[in-house]
């Protein structure tokens, strides 16, 4: 089993390294064609490397999606048909942003659960913490301190 | 003596997450759920890695049952499965085909001298046009095909005596069962 | 030799972990004292031994002893020194070995500086230390044992991945490590308080400069890991949510959280309870960080060679242990005495307020980085989760923390009035509001404005704190420059890391907002601009390095004509391992830094080349080194001092352990 995983690792390791992300031989020569090019690479997850998207990669199958990526605006696709293009080859897990769908709904409205959550929480405290019956309002008494201060130093000796 | 309720919440929601992480230990993290499977194998064409190697067509994809394995010569990972690949082709148990992928044909062609060629025909993809139309992650990579051109199955890392013993044969047997 | 004695070094302190464990927990059911104090010296052992143990294995790797096969793997004999010495937890046995002897350092602090604890607050507390190094060391001997021998004995090694041959990354671990297994002092004093059924302001007292110091440790470490992929990745990267970068940042997170909330309980006796979670909390996420990095649940770049075998252990660690800790708060937590109240506007609130949202943030990280998991588990798909949802996200929260930030220190213990805060909140807002549109403006950017508006903001806000504590111009000058120096460190330290945070801010957006960059081939001679600069690429010529061989690219940077600096890019191949990497050259200025990498390339096609311009880029690590700064100075503070020493368990135990509240600061 170890023996499998270290071949995986080393074919990991060799699929990632060889050129720098975009190359100048890659780039369109119409700047906004190009622009287009790098705003859709920077949202397509380079499949071999994990969270890094195929703009700032350096594997050569990530160099060979820009070029494709690039192929398909020259087709006259738009920004969407290309993306749709490599999510129909990967899946949704070529997106770095994933779709809100109904397997994603609490990731994307999570976050909201929480703020309302943290906000319940504290609405609730300030509320039983102003109710002096539930908790008195505490002990606090510059004279007690003092004297554990007193206290304290004695043992101190 | 006093007990909250809302003491237990971190307790639950921990148990959750635990719970999650020990099935997301059996889980294969590289393991990709292929968009191909069932589906057609795409059209291709690809180039020659030698001239007296048969260059792999998509026709030789039709009418029975074989193997698409996607190597290279750079990808060490494929030699840990090349001797069962060696097998299988010498046993004439399945017909074997391969995509030499970012690869050069001198490359290709020497690596397949030098540790045996067990593929009925070979075709060079190098700059992943295939690749990428399969869904291909990493190499070695080997997909299934059925007698209508169909992708099947695909398998991720290695071929080893096991994965062929435990998971590809047995696909095999209900492709052949098929028939 | 050395791996052998390593061996049985390891075992050793095992069994003291194991003597640790139990010795407190009869000698604080039997009321017997010498049991209890047993467990100090078996802390201060295990120090002692693990670092034998430690010293042994790099005794192998700086003499690549080659027999040992954990150095076969990952050494070489070619590799320089300080590589080699950061070989040894370069990967995943050594670094966990570096691991528990941080672990055991910290526990060996207990006896040392904790002579003024109560006996039995304190030997529960290594009794749960015992506990973790127990589990880490059997970890270690079972299943990544850095000992074991090879035969046939290599004529050389593996190598170490050359990505990792750097000098920041040979001091990331070290200080990452640091960090988060020192909030295991949290958790083994929380657990040990939960099953004492007491907190007070001598535990907070007590437990705040290890949060202090194992935070300052910790964003260290996650800068140092930054700062290398800025320079090591080839482009400019600085953040990548990566689930192994998130696995350190979700411990900062609940430990900045942490950091705050002590200081209530220690000041205030408030959110007691809370606070007591929080430090499970913590040290929780330090374990789900080293699960996630180990066990391969999830992939990442950074993740070390990853096995079934050792996620099984950790999860069965982390299950106990955490589990253990949160079934102990839910039956126990009622029996801890219930904090004092306070005030909806008042710095406990403001604090409380903190908590909330940092807590949030850390839910948000850490639902991002394992909701792919989930979905895999629970759906037949496959999703990634990358930075846009982070981004977003994580964006809003720390935006509204900052608002906080820049008003909520200003605030009275206990209760304050809206009209006392008034003015110096409307002075704030408006110096704000003119700064960001000066910089909307100027900056052409809404969301530049933005960004810097916060950073001044709290900047702002900091300054007016620090201002109105030292009277500054209700009493005369000088008799503010005293009553600056007389100032508690702790308040100096807030006012750094607040800052660090604004500074990091700048940084961020001037990153995210303004920079530009230039990608093309370029032949020696040639020239092209960037940012008011002039890059010229003069030569590139080769090299050989003691273990690498290198394409070097040359150069010169004019402004206004004048050379500003020389800049060399390499492309290096490590022939050990088959490896290329980057290494950039950077021209680094006080306001922007000017990025320099060179690609693939031949004398007849040129040379492809990558520039970038990075506004305020170093201001984002300038930053979090103010913020561990600031946690540095306020370790100073005398009020953390606990009480001298006393060995009685009697009436000053007492004392202390009824509440100590005041009006502090």
């Amino acid at each position: 089993m170890k023996q499998v995983w270290a071949a995986i690792l080393i074919w990991l390791a060799i699929s990632v390294t060889s050129a720098l992300a975009v190359t100048p031989a890659e780039q369109l020569r119409d700047p906004a064609l190009e622009a287009r090019a790098r705003v859709i690479s920077k949202g397509l997850r380079c499949v071999v490397c994990q969270n890094q998207s195929i703009d700032d990669s350096n594997a050569s199958l990530a160099a060979d999606m820009r070029v494709l990526v690039r192929q398909r605006i020259l087709a006259g696709d738009t920004n969407t048909q290309v993306t749709q293009y490599m999510v129909d080859r990967y899946g949704n897990f070529v997106l770095l942003r994933p779709p809100v769908k109904r397997n994603t709904y609490a990731l994307w409205f999570g976050p909201l659960g929480f703020i309302g959550f943290g906000a319940l929480i504290f609405w609730l405290t300030a509320r039983r913490r102003k109710n002096p019956k539930i908790a008195p309002a505490g002990t606090e008494n510059p004279d007690e301190k003092q004297r554990i201060d007193e206290l304290l130093e004695q043992y101190r000796k | 003596m006093k007990f909250r309720l809302s003491a237990l919440i971190p307790l639950l929601i921990f148990s959750f997450i635990g719970l999650a992480l020990a099935i997301g230990l059996r889980n294969d993290p590289r393991a990709m759920p292929s968009t191909m499977i069932d589906r057609d194998m795409p059209a291709f064409t690809l180039q020659a890695v030698s001239d007296d190697l048969p260059l792999l067509q998509h026709s030789d994809l039709l009418g029975k049952i074989s193997l698409l394995n996607v190597f290279g010569s750079w990808c060490t990972a494929c030699l840990h499965e090349h001797p069962t690949l060696m097998r299988l082709s010498r046993q004439n148990r399945i017909a074997i085909y391969g995509v030499d992928w970012r690869d050069t044909p001198s490359a290709g062609a020497n690596w397949l001298r030098v540790n045996g060629n067990p593929y009925a025909a070979v075709g060079l993809d190098s700059q992943s046009h295939l690749a990428i139309d399969l869904g291909v992650t990493g190499a070695p990579e080997t997909y299934l095909i059925d007698p209508k051109g169909r992708i099947r199955f695909k398998q991720i890392g290695p071929i080893t005596e096991q994965v062929w013993r435990d998971t590809i044969e047995p696909m095999v047997r209900l492709l052949e069962a098929e028939q | 030799m050395a791996a052998e004695v390593g061996n049985i070094a390891l075992i050793i302190a095992l069994l003291l972990a194991l003597i640790q464990i139990v010795a407190p927990l009869v000698g604080a059911g039997l009321s017997n004292l010498r049991l209890m104090h047993l467990s100090g010296f078996t802390a201060i052992g295990q120090l002692l031994f693990i670092t034998i143990a430690f010293l042994a294995l790099s005794v192998a790797f700086i003499g690549s002893d080659f027999s040992v096969a954990l150095v076969a793997r990952h050494s070489h004999s070619l590799k320089p020194l300080l590589y080699k010495i950061s070989g040894v937890w370069g990967n995943h046995e050594g670094s966990m070995l570096l691991w528990v002897l941080i672990l055991s350092l910290y526990g060996a602090m207990v006896p040392i500086f904790g002579r003024a604890l109560p006996i039995r607050l304190k030997s529960l507390a290594l009794s749960i230390q015992g506990m973790i190094g127990a589990g880490f060391l059997g970890f270690i001997l079972f299943t990544s044992n850095p000992f074991l021998r090879l035969f046939p004995i290599p004529l050389d090694g593996n190598g170490l991945n050359p990505l990792l041959q750097d000098p920041g990354l040979a001091f990331h671990p070290p200080f990452l490590y640091l960090g988060y297994v020192g909030f295991s002092m949290a958790f083994s004093f929380s657990v040990a308080a939960l099953i004492d059924g007491k907190v007070d302001a001598l535990w907070a007292k007590w437990l705040r400069p290890w949060v202090l110091a194992a935070w300052s440790f910790l964003t260290i470490g996650i800068a140092l890991g930054s700062v290398w992929a800025y320079y090591e990745l080839g482009w400019g990267g600085w953040w990548f949510w990566d689930p192994v970068e998130n696995a350190s940042l979700l411990p900062w997170l609940a430990g900045t959280a942490l950091l705050h909330s002590t200081l209530v309980v220690e000041r205030r006796y408030a959110l007691v309870n809370w606070t007591v979670l929080l430090g499970i909390l913590t040290f929780s996420l330090s374990l789900i960080g080293t699960f996630l990095v180990r066990s391969g649940v999830i992939t990442s770049v950074h993740a070390f060679a990853s096995d079934p075998e050792r996620g099984v252990y950790i999860l069965g660690m982390l299950l106990v242990l955490s589990g253990g800790a949160l079934l102990l708060y839910a039956l126990r937590s009622s029996k801890l005495r219930i904090g004092n109240g306070f005030e909806v506007l008042s710095r406990e609130s403001g604090l409380a307020i903190n908590n909330i949202l940092l807590v949030c943030a850390t839910a948000v990280v850490f639902l991002g980085t394992f909701y792919p998991l989930l979905v895999d588990i629970f759906s037949n798909d496959k999703i990634s989760v990358g930075p846009p949802f982070f981004n977003l996200y994580f964006g809003y929260i720390m935006g509204a923390l900052i608002i906080f930030m820049g008003i909520a220190p200003m605030l009275k213990w206990r209760h304050d009035s809206a009209k006392r805060m008034i003015r110096p909140v409307l002075l704030l807002v408006g110096a704000t509001l003119f700064v960001a549109i000066l910089v909307s403006l100027f900056g052409k950017s809404v969301l530049g404005g933005l960004g810097i508006g916060l950073a001044f903001w709290l900047f702002g806000g900091t300054l007016m704190n620090w201002a109105a504590k030292v009277r500054l111009g209700r009493i005369s000058f000088t008799r503010s420059v005293a009553l600056a120096r007389t100032l508690p460190a702790g308040i100096y330290g807030f006012v750094l890391a607040h800052i660090g945070l604004a500074v990091c801010v700048v940084g961020v957006t001037g990153m995210g907002l303004w920079s530009s960059e230039q990608i093309l081939m370029m032949q020696p001679g040639q020239q092209t601009r960037l940012g008011g600069y002039a890059i010229q690429l003069d030569q590139v010529t080769h090299e050989t390095g003691k273990n690498y061989s290198a394409e070097i690219a040359n150069f010169t940077l004019l402004k206004k004509d004048k050379t500003a600096a020389q800049l060399r890019s390499e492309r290096r191949f490590y022939p050990v391992r088959g490896m290329q990497t980057t290494e950039a050259g950077i021209h680094v200025r006080p306001g922007h830094n000017l990025y320099v990498a060179v690609g693939e390339g031949a004398p007849d096609r040129g040379w492809a080349v990558r520039i970038y311009y990075h506004p305020f880029v170093s201001w984002i690590w300038l930053g979090a080194l103010l913020m561990a700064l600031g946690g540095f100075v306020a370790l100073a503070d005398r009020r953390l001092r606990l009480p001298s020493a006393q060995r009685n368990t009697g009436l000053a135990n007492k004392a202390v352990s009824s509440p100590v509240s005041g009006a502090a600061t």
